[in-house]
């Protein structure tokens, strides 16, 4: 049943990744480019999909998800280094291809080779990442 | 223009709903890079299947509207092998030390107004602004 879930969901975030035109890495680097031609599309889709979500978040106050024991956990606030740095790293790479994991995974039925191509060097970032992380830690201790 | 923004607005609800649904039923975030970082990893491991059947999902429900019913599936990536592939590295690397995309720090985090989502948001949009500009008017390479 929770496999079904999240094929659901899959099949909506997909749907909407398309239809908001978050595949579109013109669309992407358009709202990056801010001193160039700015295309506000992606803080549409943004706003747009934090209303549902922030009323979800509200309704799992008083109650347990339908499938299973608790909600995740969510007090963790720290504002580590890996955070800031991860998210640098991550920018730039959104920035240099127009592309975040999700659209990348959406689009691999339409991207063709190139599409094809960022994915997998994705696959390999996210493997070096535990490396990345103890490097950054040990920089940390010295 | 102007109908561009509807779709934006319209694709990010549905994206919102997906996440509800995910949050509301399974008790999880419906973050991207975590989802497929922990098949690659092995640290989602007993989660794997469902996070399979998201992934397959994800991808299936924008091939069905591309191949199926003829929607425009176009990414427009970058014909540059070293920005593809620099840039998937760094998408990779970057979400994963993180903790966290556009999807999961982005939407998840942003509507719960979590201080880590809010921070990973303002540093990956600031470096890919400043990624954009800086190949736009000192590399001119895109």
């Amino acid at each position: 049943m929770r496999s079904i879930i999240a094929f659901i969901t899959g099949g909506l975030f997909g749907s909407g990744l398309l239809i908001s035109g978050m595949t579109d890495t013109t669309k992407v680097r358009g709202w990056l480019d801010i001193f160039g031609d700015w295309d506000p599309t992606l803080a549409f889709v943004m706003g747009g999909a934090i209303i549902p979500m922030a009323i979800a978040w509200i309704l799992t106050r008083e109650r347990k998800p339908v499938l299973a024991d608790s909600f995740p956990d969510t007090s963790d606030t720290r504002l580590s280094k890996e955070l800031i740095i991860g998210s640098i790293l991550f920018g730039m790479g959104w920035g240099l291809s127009g592309l975040c994991p999700g659209p990348a995974m959406a689009s691999l039925s339409f991207g063709g080779m190139t599409g094809l191509g960022f994915f997998a060097a994705m696959l390999v970032g996210m493997l070096l990442a535990p490396r990345a992380r103890a490097a950054l830690l040990r920089g940390q201790a010295s | 223009m102007q109908i561009e923004w509807v779709y934006g607005l319209f694709g990010g609800l549905i994206i919102g709903i997906a996440g509800s649904i995910l949050l509301l039923f399974n008790g999880r975030i419906m973050g991207a890079s975590g989802i497929i970082g922990g098949l690659v990893d092995g640290s989602g491991r007993t989660r794997a299947r469902e996070n399979i059947a998201l992934i397959l999902g994800l991808i299936l429900a924008p091939a069905v509207f591309v191949w199926g019913a003829g929607m425009t599936g176009e990414t427009h990536l970058i014909n540059n092998w070293a920005v593809i592939i620099g840039g998937g590295l760094l998408v990779g690397v970057g979400t994963r030390l993180a903790n966290g995309c556009t999807s999961g720090h982005g939407v998840c985090g942003i509507s719960r107004l979590s201080i880590r989502g809010i921070v990973a948001t303002v540093f990956y949009i600031a470096a890919g602004a400043a990624t954009v500009v800086a190949l736009r008017y000192v590399g001119g390479m895109i």
